[in-house]
Protein backbone atom coordinates (compact mmCIF):
# COMPACT_ATOMS: atom_id res chain seq x y z
CA UNK A 1 0.00 0.00 0.00
CA UNK A 2 2.57 2.07 0.15
CA UNK A 3 3.18 3.13 -2.92
CA UNK A 4 -0.30 4.90 -2.89
CA UNK A 5 -0.33 8.35 -2.44
CA UNK A 6 -3.92 9.08 -1.88
CA UNK A 7 -4.55 9.31 2.43
CA UNK A 8 -7.43 7.19 3.00
CA UNK A 9 -8.43 3.73 4.06
CA UNK A 10 -7.89 1.23 1.21
CA UNK A 11 -10.63 -1.53 0.67
CA UNK A 12 -9.94 -4.93 1.69
CA UNK A 13 -11.44 -8.24 0.41
CA UNK A 14 -13.26 -8.04 3.71
CA UNK A 15 -15.05 -5.29 2.75
CA UNK A 16 -16.48 -6.75 -0.96
CA UNK A 17 -17.35 -10.18 0.75
CA UNK A 18 -19.20 -8.09 3.45
CA UNK A 19 -21.15 -5.67 0.98
CA UNK A 20 -19.63 -2.85 2.24
CA UNK A 21 -19.11 -1.68 -1.11
CA UNK A 22 -21.76 -0.23 -2.56
CA UNK A 23 -22.94 -1.15 -6.42
CA UNK A 24 -25.79 0.30 -8.39
CA UNK A 25 -26.31 -2.75 -11.00
CA UNK A 26 -28.76 -2.32 -14.08
CA UNK A 27 -29.44 -4.96 -16.33
CA UNK A 28 -29.65 -3.44 -20.17
CA UNK A 29 -32.52 -4.37 -22.43
CA UNK A 30 -30.89 -3.78 -25.63
CA UNK A 31 -32.94 -5.72 -28.97
CA UNK A 32 -32.95 -5.07 -32.56
CA UNK A 33 -34.26 -6.47 -35.62
CA UNK A 34 -32.09 -4.64 -38.14
CA UNK A 35 -33.47 -4.41 -41.68
CA UNK A 36 -32.03 -7.12 -44.16
CA UNK A 37 -32.31 -4.82 -47.29
CA UNK A 38 -31.68 -5.79 -50.53
CA UNK A 39 -28.46 -7.46 -50.88
CA UNK A 40 -28.67 -9.60 -47.30
CA UNK A 41 -32.38 -10.18 -47.68
CA UNK A 42 -31.76 -12.20 -51.08
CA UNK A 43 -28.64 -13.39 -49.39
CA UNK A 44 -30.42 -15.18 -46.23
CA UNK A 45 -33.13 -16.03 -48.75
CA UNK A 46 -30.51 -18.53 -50.76
CA UNK A 47 -29.53 -19.74 -47.78
CA UNK A 48 -32.87 -21.00 -47.03
CA UNK A 49 -32.92 -22.58 -50.98
CA UNK A 50 -29.17 -24.03 -49.84
CA UNK A 51 -27.78 -22.08 -52.31
CA UNK A 52 -24.82 -19.52 -51.98
CA UNK A 53 -24.89 -16.05 -53.86
CA UNK A 54 -22.47 -13.15 -54.64
CA UNK A 55 -23.00 -9.85 -56.72
CA UNK A 56 -21.25 -8.63 -59.74
CA UNK A 57 -19.54 -5.37 -60.35
CA UNK A 58 -19.66 -3.86 -63.40
CA UNK A 59 -16.48 -1.46 -63.18
CA UNK A 60 -13.67 -3.97 -61.44
CA UNK A 61 -15.81 -7.33 -63.00
CA UNK A 62 -15.34 -8.49 -60.02
CA UNK A 63 -17.86 -11.52 -57.99
CA UNK A 64 -17.80 -10.25 -54.28
CA UNK A 65 -19.37 -12.11 -51.44
CA UNK A 66 -21.21 -11.88 -49.28
CA UNK A 67 -23.35 -9.84 -51.55
CA UNK A 68 -23.28 -5.79 -51.29
CA UNK A 69 -25.36 -3.54 -53.60
CA UNK A 70 -22.60 -1.62 -54.23
CA UNK A 71 -18.33 -1.80 -54.86
CA UNK A 72 -16.09 -0.37 -52.36
CA UNK A 73 -13.52 -0.23 -54.27
CA UNK A 74 -15.43 1.06 -57.47
CA UNK A 75 -18.56 3.39 -55.52
CA UNK A 76 -20.42 1.52 -58.30
CA UNK A 77 -23.94 0.02 -57.92
CA UNK A 78 -23.63 -3.67 -58.28
CA UNK A 79 -25.82 -4.99 -61.17
CA UNK A 80 -26.62 -8.49 -59.92
CA UNK A 81 -26.82 -11.95 -58.60
CA UNK A 82 -24.65 -14.62 -59.36
CA UNK A 83 -24.98 -17.98 -58.17
CA UNK A 84 -21.96 -19.93 -56.73
CA UNK A 85 -20.72 -22.91 -55.70
CA UNK A 86 -20.74 -24.23 -52.18
CA UNK A 87 -16.75 -25.29 -52.13
CA UNK A 88 -13.95 -22.88 -51.92
CA UNK A 89 -10.44 -22.44 -50.49
CA UNK A 90 -9.22 -21.87 -46.50
CA UNK A 91 -7.86 -18.55 -47.01
CA UNK A 92 -6.76 -18.46 -43.05
CA UNK A 93 -8.50 -19.87 -39.48
CA UNK A 94 -7.74 -20.49 -35.60
CA UNK A 95 -8.59 -23.07 -33.78
CA UNK A 96 -10.26 -21.03 -31.14
CA UNK A 97 -10.58 -22.57 -27.47
CA UNK A 98 -13.19 -19.83 -26.08
CA UNK A 99 -16.50 -19.50 -27.01
CA UNK A 100 -17.58 -15.96 -26.71
CA UNK A 101 -18.44 -15.35 -23.95
CA UNK A 102 -14.98 -17.01 -22.49
CA UNK A 103 -16.02 -20.48 -21.53
CA UNK A 104 -13.33 -23.12 -22.58
CA UNK A 105 -14.38 -25.89 -25.24
CA UNK A 106 -13.69 -29.06 -24.60
CA UNK A 107 -13.71 -29.34 -28.70
CA UNK A 108 -12.35 -26.07 -29.93
CA UNK A 109 -14.32 -24.25 -32.81
CA UNK A 110 -12.26 -23.69 -35.84
CA UNK A 111 -13.18 -20.23 -37.58
CA UNK A 112 -12.17 -19.60 -41.43
CA UNK A 113 -12.49 -17.37 -43.98
CA UNK A 114 -13.67 -19.69 -47.10
CA UNK A 115 -12.72 -17.98 -50.95
CA UNK A 116 -15.83 -19.51 -52.66
CA UNK A 117 -15.66 -20.93 -55.67
CA UNK A 118 -16.78 -18.77 -58.18
CA UNK A 119 -16.19 -15.93 -56.25
CA UNK A 120 -13.02 -13.62 -57.43
CA UNK A 121 -10.00 -13.73 -55.67
CA UNK A 122 -9.56 -12.67 -52.05
CA UNK A 123 -13.87 -12.88 -51.88
CA UNK A 124 -14.68 -15.63 -48.66
CA UNK A 125 -16.87 -15.94 -46.19
CA UNK A 126 -16.78 -16.40 -42.71
CA UNK A 127 -17.95 -19.61 -41.34
CA UNK A 128 -16.57 -22.52 -39.13
CA UNK A 129 -14.74 -26.00 -40.20
CA UNK A 130 -15.89 -29.35 -38.50
CA UNK A 131 -15.77 -33.11 -39.56
CA UNK A 132 -11.42 -32.23 -39.17
CA UNK A 133 -9.41 -32.69 -36.80
CA UNK A 134 -7.60 -29.27 -36.11
CA UNK A 135 -4.31 -30.13 -36.29
CA UNK A 136 -5.06 -31.20 -39.90
CA UNK A 137 -6.79 -27.92 -40.81
CA UNK A 138 -4.06 -25.80 -43.69
CA UNK A 139 -4.34 -22.72 -45.56
CA UNK A 140 -4.67 -23.77 -49.06
CA UNK A 141 -7.60 -26.84 -47.48
CA UNK A 142 -10.48 -27.48 -49.79
CA UNK A 143 -13.55 -27.15 -48.27
CA UNK A 144 -17.34 -28.06 -48.72
CA UNK A 145 -20.78 -26.44 -46.89
CA UNK A 146 -22.99 -28.91 -44.81
CA UNK A 147 -25.62 -28.17 -44.81
CA UNK A 148 -28.90 -28.23 -42.69
CA UNK A 149 -31.61 -29.69 -43.92
CA UNK A 150 -34.33 -28.17 -45.68
CA UNK A 151 -37.25 -28.01 -42.97
CA UNK A 152 -34.66 -26.75 -40.62
CA UNK A 153 -33.26 -23.60 -42.39
CA UNK A 154 -33.98 -20.51 -41.31
CA UNK A 155 -32.56 -18.20 -43.62
CA UNK A 156 -29.59 -17.07 -41.43
CA UNK A 157 -25.74 -17.98 -41.91
CA UNK A 158 -26.44 -21.26 -39.45
CA UNK A 159 -28.14 -22.51 -42.05
CA UNK A 160 -24.75 -23.82 -43.04
CA UNK A 161 -23.65 -26.08 -40.67
CA UNK A 162 -20.00 -25.71 -41.28
CA UNK A 163 -17.25 -26.39 -44.02
CA UNK A 164 -16.21 -29.86 -44.07
CA UNK A 165 -12.84 -30.80 -45.93
CA UNK A 166 -13.41 -32.11 -49.70
CA UNK A 167 -12.40 -35.57 -50.56
CA UNK B 1 -12.88 31.68 -40.16
CA UNK B 2 -9.35 30.79 -41.82
CA UNK B 3 -10.22 29.46 -44.69
CA UNK B 4 -13.73 29.70 -46.90
CA UNK B 5 -15.68 26.52 -46.51
CA UNK B 6 -18.78 25.53 -48.64
CA UNK B 7 -21.15 22.80 -48.69
CA UNK B 8 -21.07 21.71 -52.26
CA UNK B 9 -23.59 18.47 -52.34
CA UNK B 10 -26.20 17.32 -50.63
CA UNK B 11 -27.77 13.58 -50.49
CA UNK B 12 -30.62 11.64 -48.68
CA UNK B 13 -32.23 8.82 -48.62
CA UNK B 14 -35.83 8.45 -46.95
CA UNK B 15 -37.52 9.98 -44.74
CA UNK B 16 -39.95 7.03 -43.70
CA UNK B 17 -41.47 5.58 -40.48
CA UNK B 18 -40.15 2.28 -41.87
CA UNK B 19 -37.61 1.42 -44.13
CA UNK B 20 -37.31 -2.68 -44.22
CA UNK B 21 -36.80 -2.59 -47.92
CA UNK B 22 -33.49 -1.07 -47.17
CA UNK B 23 -30.43 -2.41 -44.71
CA UNK B 24 -28.64 1.01 -43.37
CA UNK B 25 -25.63 0.48 -45.56
CA UNK B 26 -28.09 0.48 -48.85
CA UNK B 27 -29.39 3.72 -47.16
CA UNK B 28 -26.66 5.67 -46.80
CA UNK B 29 -25.23 4.44 -49.96
CA UNK B 30 -28.38 5.92 -51.85
CA UNK B 31 -27.38 8.77 -49.76
CA UNK B 32 -23.65 9.30 -50.25
CA UNK B 33 -24.87 8.62 -54.28
CA UNK B 34 -27.16 11.59 -54.32
CA UNK B 35 -24.35 13.52 -52.68
CA UNK B 36 -21.67 12.81 -54.54
CA UNK B 37 -23.58 13.59 -58.53
CA UNK B 38 -24.93 16.57 -56.88
CA UNK B 39 -21.27 17.77 -56.33
CA UNK B 40 -20.02 16.18 -59.91
CA UNK B 41 -17.07 14.68 -57.49
CA UNK B 42 -15.63 11.03 -57.80
CA UNK B 43 -15.37 10.06 -53.40
CA UNK B 44 -12.52 7.33 -54.55
CA UNK B 45 -10.50 10.08 -56.08
CA UNK B 46 -11.89 13.30 -54.98
CA UNK B 47 -12.41 13.06 -51.26
CA UNK B 48 -9.70 13.51 -48.36
CA UNK B 49 -12.00 12.66 -45.78
CA UNK B 50 -14.82 11.14 -44.22
CA UNK B 51 -16.95 11.85 -41.26
CA UNK B 52 -19.26 10.24 -40.02
CA UNK B 53 -21.68 10.42 -36.79
CA UNK B 54 -23.25 7.50 -35.32
CA UNK B 55 -24.29 6.29 -31.29
CA UNK B 56 -23.55 2.30 -31.21
CA UNK B 57 -26.61 2.06 -28.93
CA UNK B 58 -28.69 2.66 -31.47
CA UNK B 59 -27.24 1.03 -34.23
CA UNK B 60 -26.93 -2.11 -31.86
CA UNK B 61 -23.40 -2.64 -32.48
CA UNK B 62 -20.67 -1.90 -30.65
CA UNK B 63 -17.87 0.39 -32.33
CA UNK B 64 -19.79 0.70 -35.05
CA UNK B 65 -17.67 3.09 -36.93
CA UNK B 66 -16.03 0.37 -38.56
CA UNK B 67 -18.99 -0.27 -40.49
CA UNK B 68 -18.92 3.14 -42.26
CA UNK B 69 -16.62 3.35 -44.88
CA UNK B 70 -17.51 1.15 -47.54
CA UNK B 71 -21.00 2.61 -48.38
CA UNK B 72 -19.30 5.90 -48.66
CA UNK B 73 -16.72 5.11 -50.74
CA UNK B 74 -14.17 5.56 -47.82
CA UNK B 75 -12.80 2.20 -47.81
CA UNK B 76 -8.68 2.57 -47.72
CA UNK B 77 -8.85 6.36 -46.44
CA UNK B 78 -8.97 8.83 -43.81
CA UNK B 79 -12.27 8.18 -41.84
CA UNK B 80 -13.09 10.45 -38.76
CA UNK B 81 -15.93 8.89 -36.70
CA UNK B 82 -17.78 10.47 -33.63
CA UNK B 83 -20.81 9.93 -31.53
CA UNK B 84 -22.61 13.15 -31.67
CA UNK B 85 -25.32 15.14 -33.56
CA UNK B 86 -24.54 15.64 -37.23
CA UNK B 87 -24.14 18.86 -36.77
CA UNK B 88 -21.24 18.08 -34.66
CA UNK B 89 -19.97 15.94 -37.50
CA UNK B 90 -20.18 18.99 -39.95
CA UNK B 91 -18.07 21.07 -37.59
CA UNK B 92 -15.35 17.96 -37.55
CA UNK B 93 -15.33 18.55 -41.23
CA UNK B 94 -15.27 22.58 -41.19
CA UNK B 95 -11.95 21.79 -38.83
CA UNK B 96 -10.66 19.51 -40.33
CA UNK B 97 -10.98 22.03 -43.87
CA UNK B 98 -9.77 24.23 -41.43
CA UNK B 99 -6.38 22.80 -41.43
CA UNK B 100 -5.50 23.32 -44.58
CA UNK B 101 -4.72 19.32 -44.99
CA UNK B 102 -8.12 18.53 -46.37
CA UNK B 103 -10.09 20.09 -48.85
CA UNK B 104 -12.97 17.92 -49.84
CA UNK B 105 -14.53 16.12 -46.72
CA UNK B 106 -17.62 14.41 -46.68
CA UNK B 107 -20.27 14.27 -43.53
CA UNK B 108 -22.79 11.67 -43.08
CA UNK B 109 -25.67 10.78 -40.27
CA UNK B 110 -28.61 8.45 -40.34
CA UNK B 111 -31.41 6.85 -38.39
CA UNK B 112 -32.40 3.44 -38.22
CA UNK B 113 -34.73 4.36 -35.51
CA UNK B 114 -37.53 1.18 -36.29
CA UNK B 115 -34.93 -0.96 -36.06
CA UNK B 116 -34.34 -0.31 -32.16
CA UNK B 117 -37.11 -2.53 -30.78
CA UNK B 118 -36.36 -1.76 -26.80
CA UNK B 119 -36.25 2.51 -27.33
CA UNK B 120 -37.81 3.16 -24.16
CA UNK B 121 -35.39 0.90 -22.64
CA UNK B 122 -31.54 2.13 -24.48
CA UNK B 123 -33.23 5.87 -24.29
CA UNK B 124 -33.29 4.89 -19.86
CA UNK B 125 -29.85 4.18 -20.74
CA UNK B 126 -28.79 7.71 -20.62
CA UNK B 127 -29.72 8.65 -17.54
CA UNK B 128 -26.89 8.50 -14.81
CA UNK B 129 -26.84 5.09 -13.13
CA UNK B 130 -26.56 6.01 -9.85
CA UNK B 131 -28.62 8.98 -9.22
CA UNK B 132 -31.16 8.70 -11.61
CA UNK B 133 -32.26 5.53 -13.27
CA UNK B 134 -33.20 3.59 -10.43
CA UNK B 135 -36.60 6.46 -10.15
CA UNK B 136 -37.36 4.31 -12.94
CA UNK B 137 -39.39 7.21 -14.75
CA UNK B 138 -39.78 7.58 -18.49
CA UNK B 139 -37.06 10.53 -19.60
CA UNK B 140 -38.96 12.10 -21.41
CA UNK B 141 -40.28 13.00 -17.83
CA UNK B 142 -37.29 15.32 -18.46
CA UNK B 143 -39.23 17.24 -21.13
CA UNK B 144 -41.87 17.56 -18.69
CA UNK B 145 -39.99 19.05 -16.22
CA UNK B 146 -37.99 21.63 -18.50
CA UNK B 147 -41.76 22.18 -20.34
CA UNK B 148 -43.17 23.22 -17.10
CA UNK B 149 -40.02 25.38 -15.97
CA UNK B 150 -39.83 27.22 -19.45
CA UNK B 151 -43.62 27.84 -20.08
CA UNK B 152 -43.67 29.09 -16.05
CA UNK B 153 -40.79 31.54 -16.25
CA UNK B 154 -41.76 32.70 -19.71
CA UNK B 155 -45.97 32.62 -19.03
CA UNK B 156 -46.03 31.38 -22.73
CA UNK B 157 -49.20 29.47 -23.22
CA UNK B 158 -49.87 25.58 -24.00
CA UNK B 159 -51.49 26.76 -26.90
CA UNK B 160 -48.63 28.37 -28.13
CA UNK B 161 -47.07 24.88 -27.94
CA UNK B 162 -49.40 23.42 -29.52
CA UNK B 163 -48.99 25.68 -32.61
CA UNK B 164 -45.87 24.53 -33.32
CA UNK B 165 -47.36 20.76 -33.83
CA UNK B 166 -49.93 22.45 -36.10
CA UNK B 167 -47.49 24.79 -38.14
CA UNK B 168 -44.90 21.98 -38.48
CA UNK B 169 -46.73 18.85 -39.29
CA UNK B 170 -49.11 21.15 -41.75
CA UNK B 171 -45.13 22.62 -43.50
CA UNK B 172 -43.96 18.50 -43.65
CA UNK B 173 -47.48 18.54 -45.76
CA UNK B 174 -45.37 19.96 -48.25
CA UNK B 175 -42.14 18.35 -48.13
CA UNK B 176 -41.96 15.39 -50.00
CA UNK B 177 -39.34 14.24 -47.58
CA UNK B 178 -41.16 14.49 -44.55
CA UNK B 179 -43.05 11.47 -43.02
CA UNK B 180 -45.22 13.24 -40.51
CA UNK B 181 -47.13 15.30 -42.35
CA UNK B 182 -50.63 16.00 -41.11
CA UNK B 183 -53.25 18.46 -41.05
CA UNK B 184 -54.22 18.57 -37.15
CA UNK B 185 -56.26 20.90 -34.74
CA UNK B 186 -54.30 22.83 -31.76
CA UNK B 187 -57.73 20.54 -29.74
CA UNK B 188 -56.01 17.31 -30.95
CA UNK B 189 -52.99 18.01 -29.92
CA UNK B 190 -53.29 19.24 -26.26
CA UNK B 191 -55.82 16.66 -26.02
CA UNK B 192 -53.75 13.66 -27.23
CA UNK B 193 -52.44 11.34 -24.52
CA UNK B 194 -50.47 13.03 -21.79
CA UNK B 195 -47.12 11.39 -21.42
CA UNK B 196 -45.61 13.73 -18.92
CA UNK B 197 -47.45 16.14 -17.94
CA UNK B 198 -48.02 19.62 -19.32
CA UNK B 199 -46.07 17.18 -22.40
CA UNK B 200 -48.86 15.01 -24.72
CA UNK B 201 -48.19 12.61 -27.04
CA UNK B 202 -48.20 14.95 -30.36
CA UNK B 203 -45.95 16.93 -28.71
CA UNK B 204 -43.29 14.64 -28.94
CA UNK B 205 -41.45 14.05 -32.24
CA UNK B 206 -41.72 10.25 -33.77
CA UNK B 207 -39.03 8.84 -35.11
CA UNK B 208 -38.37 8.12 -38.90
CA UNK B 209 -35.28 6.45 -40.88
CA UNK B 210 -33.16 8.09 -43.08
CA UNK B 211 -29.53 8.89 -43.92
CA UNK B 212 -27.97 12.81 -44.80
CA UNK B 213 -24.47 13.12 -46.77
CA UNK B 214 -22.61 16.14 -47.24
CA UNK B 215 -19.90 17.08 -49.58
CA UNK B 216 -17.91 20.26 -47.63
CA UNK B 217 -15.33 22.33 -49.40
CA UNK B 218 -12.65 25.01 -48.92
CA UNK B 219 -13.60 28.08 -50.82
CA UNK B 220 -11.21 27.26 -53.72
CA UNK B 221 -12.23 23.74 -54.48
CA UNK B 222 -16.23 24.38 -54.25
CA UNK B 223 -15.88 27.44 -56.51
CA UNK B 224 -14.37 24.98 -59.02
CA UNK B 225 -17.02 22.52 -58.62
CA UNK B 226 -20.03 24.38 -58.24
CA UNK B 227 -21.29 28.05 -58.87
CA UNK B 228 -23.80 27.69 -56.22
CA UNK B 229 -22.01 26.75 -53.49
CA UNK B 230 -23.83 27.11 -49.99
CA UNK B 231 -21.34 29.23 -47.73
CA UNK B 232 -20.63 28.46 -43.55
CA UNK B 233 -20.33 31.20 -42.22
CA UNK B 234 -20.06 30.26 -38.55
CA UNK B 235 -21.02 27.12 -36.67
CA UNK B 236 -20.40 26.49 -33.20
CA UNK B 237 -21.23 24.12 -30.06
CA UNK B 238 -22.30 23.42 -26.31
CA UNK B 239 -22.71 21.62 -23.72
CA UNK B 240 -24.43 22.34 -20.66
CA UNK B 241 -23.61 20.48 -17.16
CA UNK B 242 -25.19 16.93 -17.53
CA UNK B 243 -26.50 17.11 -13.88
CA UNK B 244 -30.46 17.02 -13.36
CA UNK B 245 -30.00 18.22 -10.26
CA UNK B 246 -28.21 21.62 -10.85
CA UNK B 247 -29.67 22.57 -14.82
CA UNK B 248 -31.10 26.04 -15.68
CA UNK B 249 -34.37 24.24 -15.87
CA UNK B 250 -36.35 27.42 -17.94
CA UNK B 251 -33.74 28.32 -20.42
CA UNK B 252 -31.42 26.11 -23.17
CA UNK B 253 -27.86 27.82 -22.31
CA UNK B 254 -26.47 25.34 -24.52
CA UNK B 255 -28.21 26.65 -27.39
CA UNK B 256 -27.30 30.27 -26.26
CA UNK B 257 -24.01 29.19 -26.18
CA UNK B 258 -23.35 27.58 -28.79
CA UNK B 259 -25.10 30.10 -31.45
CA UNK B 260 -22.97 32.80 -30.14
CA UNK B 261 -20.41 30.57 -31.17
CA UNK B 262 -21.48 30.77 -34.26
CA UNK B 263 -22.69 34.13 -34.37
CA UNK B 264 -18.90 35.35 -33.32
CA UNK B 265 -17.48 33.22 -36.76
CA UNK B 266 -19.89 34.75 -38.83
CA UNK B 267 -20.12 38.22 -37.63
CA UNK B 268 -23.79 38.22 -36.70
CA UNK B 269 -24.69 41.18 -33.97
CA UNK B 270 -28.40 40.89 -34.98
CA UNK B 271 -29.71 37.45 -35.92
CA UNK B 272 -33.21 38.61 -36.24
CA UNK B 273 -32.20 41.05 -39.08
CA UNK B 274 -29.44 39.18 -40.63
CA UNK B 275 -30.72 35.73 -40.62
CA UNK B 276 -33.92 34.85 -42.81
CA UNK B 277 -34.96 32.01 -41.18
CA UNK B 278 -34.01 29.06 -39.17
CA UNK B 279 -34.52 24.67 -39.10
CA UNK B 280 -34.32 24.50 -35.06
CA UNK B 281 -34.57 21.55 -32.88
CA UNK B 282 -38.34 20.54 -32.31
CA UNK B 283 -38.04 17.02 -30.69
CA UNK B 284 -40.63 18.25 -28.43
CA UNK B 285 -42.93 21.30 -29.42
CA UNK B 286 -41.88 23.91 -26.35
CA UNK B 287 -37.91 23.06 -27.54
CA UNK B 288 -38.88 24.80 -30.73
CA UNK B 289 -40.16 28.17 -28.83
CA UNK B 290 -37.20 27.54 -25.77
CA UNK B 291 -34.71 27.18 -28.57
CA UNK B 292 -36.23 30.29 -30.79
CA UNK B 293 -35.23 32.48 -27.56
CA UNK B 294 -32.15 30.63 -27.01
CA UNK B 295 -30.56 31.26 -30.13
CA UNK B 296 -31.51 35.10 -29.97
CA UNK B 297 -34.58 35.20 -32.92
CA UNK B 298 -36.47 37.14 -29.67
CA UNK B 299 -36.30 37.57 -26.13
CA UNK B 300 -37.44 35.04 -23.58
CA UNK B 301 -41.27 34.86 -23.46
CA UNK B 302 -41.92 36.54 -26.97
CA UNK B 303 -41.66 33.20 -28.66
CA UNK B 304 -44.67 31.95 -27.95
CA UNK B 305 -46.97 34.77 -29.17
CA UNK B 306 -44.64 34.88 -31.73
CA UNK B 307 -46.09 31.78 -33.12
CA UNK B 308 -49.59 32.48 -31.93
CA UNK B 309 -49.70 35.46 -34.65
CA UNK B 310 -48.40 33.76 -37.63
CA UNK B 311 -44.73 35.11 -37.31
CA UNK B 312 -42.62 31.86 -37.64
CA UNK B 313 -44.71 30.06 -40.41
CA UNK B 314 -43.42 29.51 -43.87
CA UNK B 315 -45.05 33.10 -45.26
CA UNK B 316 -44.82 34.35 -41.73
CA UNK B 317 -41.93 37.55 -40.67
CA UNK B 318 -39.70 34.44 -39.70
CA UNK B 319 -39.80 31.03 -41.57
CA UNK B 320 -39.42 28.30 -38.28
CA UNK B 321 -38.92 24.71 -39.82
CA UNK B 322 -39.75 24.99 -42.58
CA UNK B 323 -39.21 21.53 -43.47
CA UNK B 324 -41.86 20.58 -40.95
CA UNK B 325 -39.02 19.96 -38.28
CA UNK B 326 -38.51 16.81 -36.88
CA UNK B 327 -42.34 16.86 -35.67
CA UNK B 328 -43.15 16.92 -39.02
CA UNK B 329 -40.27 15.26 -41.19
CA UNK B 330 -39.46 12.40 -38.52
CA UNK B 331 -37.09 12.42 -35.72
CA UNK B 332 -33.61 10.91 -36.84
CA UNK B 333 -31.39 10.44 -33.88
CA UNK B 334 -28.14 12.16 -34.42
CA UNK B 335 -29.21 12.51 -37.78
CA UNK B 336 -31.77 15.02 -37.07
CA UNK B 337 -29.06 18.40 -37.26
CA UNK B 338 -27.89 17.31 -40.73
CA UNK B 339 -32.39 16.80 -41.98
CA UNK B 340 -32.17 20.81 -40.53
CA UNK B 341 -29.25 21.81 -42.89
CA UNK B 342 -30.14 19.99 -45.69
CA UNK B 343 -33.95 22.15 -45.88
CA UNK B 344 -31.84 25.19 -45.12
CA UNK B 345 -29.40 24.00 -47.97
CA UNK B 346 -32.47 23.77 -50.30
CA UNK B 347 -33.94 26.75 -49.12
CA UNK B 348 -30.95 28.95 -49.98
CA UNK B 349 -30.27 27.16 -53.54
CA UNK B 350 -34.06 27.64 -54.19
CA UNK B 351 -35.20 24.27 -54.62
CA UNK B 352 -37.68 23.97 -51.89
CA UNK B 353 -40.70 23.52 -53.81
CA UNK B 354 -44.04 24.22 -52.43
CA UNK B 355 -42.59 24.93 -48.91
CA UNK B 356 -39.71 27.35 -50.28
CA UNK B 357 -39.11 30.84 -48.36
CA UNK B 358 -38.85 33.91 -50.23
CA UNK B 359 -35.70 35.40 -50.06
CA UNK B 360 -33.75 33.06 -48.63
CA UNK B 361 -30.55 34.17 -48.26
CA UNK B 362 -28.94 33.07 -44.76
CA UNK B 363 -30.48 30.34 -42.83
CA UNK B 364 -29.25 28.92 -39.08
CA UNK B 365 -29.93 25.15 -38.59
CA UNK B 366 -29.66 24.32 -34.97
CA UNK B 367 -29.74 20.36 -33.33
CA UNK B 368 -30.05 19.16 -29.85
CA UNK B 369 -29.31 15.85 -28.45
CA UNK B 370 -32.33 14.95 -26.77
CA UNK B 371 -33.61 14.41 -23.47
CA UNK B 372 -31.30 13.32 -21.08
CA UNK B 373 -28.84 15.86 -23.00
CA UNK B 374 -27.88 19.31 -22.99
CA UNK B 375 -25.93 18.74 -26.10
CA UNK B 376 -26.16 21.57 -28.83
CA UNK B 377 -24.78 23.10 -32.14
CA UNK B 378 -25.69 25.37 -34.67
CA UNK B 379 -24.47 26.29 -38.22
CA UNK B 380 -25.36 28.93 -40.17
CA UNK B 381 -24.96 29.36 -43.73
CA UNK B 382 -25.56 31.58 -46.54
CA UNK B 383 -25.49 31.10 -50.16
Amino acid sequence: MKEHVYDCTYLSEEDFETEQVLFETWVPQARYAWDAGIAIGRYLAELKAGRLVGVHCPSCGRILVPPRMFCQDCFVSTDGFVPLQDTGTVITFSICHIRWDMVRLEHPLIPAVIAIDGASPGMGILHLLGEVDPKAVRIGMRVQAVWKPPEEREGAITDIRYFKPLE
Amino acid sequence: MLREVAIVGAGWSGFRSISPDLSYKEMMYEAAVRAYEDAGIDPRRDVDSFVTVAEDFMEGTSIFDEYTPDQLGGALRPNHTITGDGIHGLAAAVMQILTGQFDLVVVEAHSKASNVLTFPHILAYAMDPVYNRPLAFHPYAIAGMEMRRYLAETATPLEACARVVVKNRANALFNPLAAHGANISVEAVLGSDMVAEPLTRLQCADHADGAIVLVVADGATARALTDRPIWIRGIGWANDTHTLESRPWGEASYAYLAAQMAYRTAGIKSPRAEIDFAEIDDTFAYKELQHLEALGFCRPGEAGLWTLEGGTEINGEFPVNPSGGSLGMGHLLDGSGLARVLEVIFQLRGEAGRHQVKDAEVGMAFAWRGVPTTSGAAVILSN
